[in-house]
């Protein structure tokens, strides 16, 4: 959600501001590092960078297109910032995703000019860094293997979401316009955002193994694992990978049937693993939603002192009325929002989960017991894509001699 | 206009011989990728300034990685590439890009920059040429394409044929010895690919084609060769290669249906 | 959220605004947009003006207002969020056709939607009266890394070609019969997802090849783009200067 001017304050927009030039600036030189690809060492990769995460920029921007149906007329999009990060590092991901925001705040005045600073630290700074030292921490620990990297990249896109939220939240905090209760801004952004959360980390962790099934080396995040992945996933994407020239046309590798069932059966281990993760990560949050409001309460009203003594020059209210509301309210409502958000979070969840498992249980049911050409639309298309996906051909690597 | 007394990076240029030495000259040029794939095997290949050659082969042949060899991105794992007398070493890559023209294969991949003007001017630009000498070249380049009234375009809404064509200006704006064009005619429409045909038929540079197209080689190039399994495996007038039938079998070369190599008069170079 | 990325705001023209250099508008712009940010809210007759001021750039640059008014619905999502602060916000309450509503959270309310359509107004009015090329130049001019106006200008170059690509998947996936309808079919949307990142790459990586060839060293020429002269810094600043002044005579009346 891209922040308009005039919701947080002049000096918050203006430190945040510089914050986001500061981690602009830093990403700069460490997406060169990331870009300069596995050969350029030494300061070769600067000419890479700016094709390369030019290109990532438009694939973010075009996949933010890409709608993903949710139920009755209903959908969302990807917001991208735990994609880029575990496919081209973080680094290039917070360049990327700023310059997404900031081309969308300069041609589309989507977002304010002042909150430029404020939604870059929001959307490219925090999601990301958040989604890459989760994942890396996860695949670290992890067992090595193909689904190890999905399921990292799950969890740290469920959890890249609301953190943006907290962050926004702290921003409010500090500069927010109104006097809305922190813990009620925090509640409403982290109830929403963990849902939001779910939908992002489901679709990254897909797109993520979609790419690792075809081109591993592409996936930054996953780079120490590419040769024990090789070869646990060569008779899978052998066929796939020689299926064809570039340019040919779709027609049906012979490989492309057996693999995106394959795909789908571990896919649906990746939604079970997602179920306990999204629970865990739930349960977590509702429990630091339900016991931090009156922490931050506390740096709110520390806040809000100042602010109003301001206020209460041009007004002529009680301050004891004023006091008496403030923290009666916030407390029941913060505690009420929280607890509603966080449960239909869950209710929501879970029952989404339940949906799909159900739904795939019984298309596997069906391409079971059925001929392969009754295998239901789901099945046929995914072969459909699978080819296509099969199409991008892995080319040989170049040696770039740099100047 | 000749590419040798080009004023541009004079310094870097090999003492001028009394005729032309050959605009390239390749030498046992063998190439193995980083992860153990060989894609050229001692290829040699020598093209005569003004020459325009056409390079067949079948798919998988190793053409673009011979192609990538010509300009110094990929460096040989043996023998040497030798531009106009340059050899392509790491000092000389300036002089070596400037003097191999690429067209590549998808003019999208080509034309990077917003404007069609930016385009074709980034090359001579990043040669070191600026002001009035720059636009000179630019506006030179496009109307040897007939492109002139699209400068300020932005590529992407040309037609794939005038995008095409932009593409070529843009190296030619670099007043290359050598003109390599990967696939010149592929995805374009017969009115496009003659325009095309046309306009380099009229270049006055050296040409060396890569292409399937076996109709556009014999319309535009006198003599081909063929490159199969990382080798050069036959050399000559392209009408003698193309009626051999055993070669072109062997090297999975075929001619459209219906193309009768008799009926056709092959335009005078 | 909004939708719509690919349509481009701007409008063809030569008026006086489009001929200012675009780097003096930028910054017009965005000084102009802190003089909103500053002002307090309590002050609402400037908010009027400031509103005035827009309305005589948008007729100098000859935009219509309906196309201004258009685009500020990408502010929608944002005004749920004003209609609520009155309801959740702390402090005394007014009575508003039986309803208790908070003050604070009125004024909150208030607040944003000025603000931020202030805000949209006169990024519109930017986008509308700027190319994108002139757009970037002007971002240069400014001093924004020029590592970074590349990827920005690769990015805009490059965003219709991939979108075409994820166009082309979306009719190729029609053809044959599937239709995404659910979360079921979120595979298949991620796999096509997967499969442009894997294209926009390697098209980044051709495009490389294709840059090193014509000499690229990591520096893109920058046109001569003439500096702006006094002349047109007055003329851009007259907007800022004039919010400027409506500014301090809101903190000071």
């Amino acid at each position: 959600m891209h922040v308009p001017d005039g919701f947080i304050d002049a000096p918050v927009s203006a430190a945040t501001g510089v914050l986001a030039a500061a981690a602009v600036a830093v990403s700069l030189r460490g997406a060169r590092r990331e870009l300069g690809g596995p050969e350029a060492h030494a300061g070769l990769g600067a000419e890479r960078t700016a094709p390369l995460a030019g290109l990532v920029a438009a694939f973010i921007f075009a996949v933010q297109m890409l709608n993903f149906p949710v139920a009755a007329g209903t959908s969302g999009h990807l917001l991208g910032g735990a994609l880029a990060a575990i496919l081209v590092g973080p680094y290039t991901g917070v360049l990327c995703v700023s310059v997404v925001l900031l081309m969308q705040a300069v041609l589309f005045a989507d977002g304010g000019l002042t909150a430029l600073g404020v939604n870059i630290t929001d959307m490219a700074v925090v999601t990301t860094v958040v989604a890459y030292g989760i994942f890396r921490g996860l695949v670290k620990a992890l067992p090595r293997g193909r689904r190890a990297v999905t399921a990292a990249a799950f969890v740290a896109a469920v959890i890249s979401v609301p953190a943006a939220a907290v962050a926004f939240t702290g921003l409010y905090a500090l500069g927010g316009t109104t006097h809305v209760p922190i813990g009620t801004v925090f509640a409403a952004m982290t109830g929403v955002h963990v849902l939001i959360g779910i939908g992002e980390a489901a679709i990254t962790a897909l797109t993520v193994g979609a790419v690792l099934a075809v081109r591993p080396d592409l996936v930054y995040g996953a780079r120490g694992l590419a040769k024990p992945l090789q070869l646990r996933t060569s008779p899978l994407a052998g066929p796939v990978a020689g299926a064809g020239e570039p340019g040919s046309g779709p027609s049906a590798a012979p490989g492309a049937g057996p693999r995106p069932a394959g795909a789908r059966r571990s896919a649906r281990r990746v939604w079970l693993a997602g179920v306990a993760v999204a629970l865990v990560c739930a349960g977590g949050v509702s429990y630091y939603a339900s016991t931090s409001p009156d922490g931050l309460e506390k740096v709110a009203q520390d806040q809000g002192i100042d602010a109003k003594a301001e206020e209460h020059a041009a007004k002529d209210s009680p301050l004891a009325d004023y006091s008496v509301k403030d923290i009666a309210d916030p407390r029941i409502s913060g505690g009420l929002a929280g607890v509603i958000g966080v449960g239909a979070t869950l209710a929501v969840g879970t029952g989404v989960f339940v949906v799909v498992r159900r739904r795939r249980g019984a298309a596997r049911g069906d391409a079971d017991t059925d001929t392969a050409a009754e295998a239901t639309t789901e099945a046929g298309s995914a072969a459909g894509t699978g080819t296509t996906v099969g199409d991008a051909p892995a080319p040989p690597r170049h040696t770039p001699e740099s100047a | 206009m000749d590419p040798l007394n080009n004023p541009l990076h004079t310094r870097a240029t090999a003492p001028t011989p009394e005729t032309p030495a050959p605009s390239l000259e390749v030498a046992g040029l063998a190439y193995a990728y980083p992860d153990g794939h060989q894609a050229l095997y001692g290829v040699d290949l020598t093209v005569a300034h003004g020459e325009r050659v056409a390079l067949l082969g079948p798919n998988g042949a190793g053409k673009t990685t011979f192609v990538l060899h010509l300009n110094g991105i990929l460096t040989p794992g043996a023998g040497t590439v030798t531009v106009a007398g340059l050899p392509v070493v790491r000092r000389h890559l300036a002089e070596v890009r400037r003097r191999v023209g690429i067209v590549f294969q998808d003019p999208d991949d080509q034309l990077f920059m917003p404007t069609v003007r930016e385009d074709v001017a980034f090359g001579p630009a990043a040669a070191g040429l600026r002001g009035a000498e720059l636009a000179a070249r630019v506006t030179e380049a496009l109307g040897r394409v007939g492109m002139a009234d699209h400068a300020d375009r932005p590529p992407h809404h040309l037609s794939f044929g005038q995008r095409r064509r932009v593409a070529v200006a843009t190296v030619l704006a670099m007043r290359p010895e050598i003109l390599v064009l990967d696939e010149p005619s592929s995805n374009l429409d017969p009115a496009s690919r003659r325009e095309l045909a046309d306009i380099l038929r009229a270049l006055d540079v050296t040409v060396l084609m890569v292409t399937h197209d076996l109709p556009y080689a014999l319309e535009l190039c006198p003599r081909s060769v063929v490159l199969s399994e990382g080798v050069i495996t036959a050399d000559g007038p392209t009408q003698h290669l193309l009626s051999d039938t055993e070669l072109m079998a062997a090297h999975r070369l075929e001619l459209p249906f219906g193309f009768d190599l008799r009926s056709v008069t092959i335009p005078t170079p | 959220m909004s939708a719509g990325h690919a349509h481009k705001l701007y409008r063809h023209g030569h008026s006086p605004v489009h001929a200012l250099p675009p780097h003096c508008k930028i910054a017009a712009v965005l000084c102009f947009v802190l003089a909103v940010v500053a002002t307090p809210r309590t002050a609402v007759w400037t908010f009027a003006l400031y509103a005035l001021l827009l309305a005589a750039v948008a007729a100098a640059a000859r935009v219509p207002a309906a196309f201004l008014l258009k685009r500020l619905l990408v502010e929608v999502p944002f005004v749920a969020f004003a209609v609520l602060m009155p309801f959740v916000a702390t402090g005394p309450r007014v009575h508003i056709l039986g309803t208790a509503l908070s003050e604070p959270g009125l004024w909150g309310a208030w607040n944003i939607l000025a603000k931020g359509t202030l805000g949209v107004a006169a990024s519109v009015l930017l986008a509308a009266t700027t190319d994108l090329r002139g757009l970037l130049l002007g971002l240069q001019r400014l001093r924004m890394p020029p590592l970074l106006v590349q990827i920005a200008s690769f990015m805009i170059r490059y965003g219709d070609v991939i979108a075409d690509e994820l166009r082309r998947m979306r009719v190729a996936r029609l053809s044959r019969g599937f239709e995404a309808r659910g979360v079921r079919h979120w595979g298949v949307l991620a796999k096509t997802a997967g499969a442009l990142f894997i294209r926009s790459y390697e098209r980044g990586e051709r495009v490389h090849l294709a840059m090193v060839s014509r000499g690229y060293t990591g520096t893109l020429p920058v046109p001569d783009a003439a500096a702006a002269t006094g002349a047109q810094w007055t003329r851009a600043a007259a907007l800022p200067a004039a919010a400027l002044a409506v500014c301090l005579l809101g903190w000071t009346l």
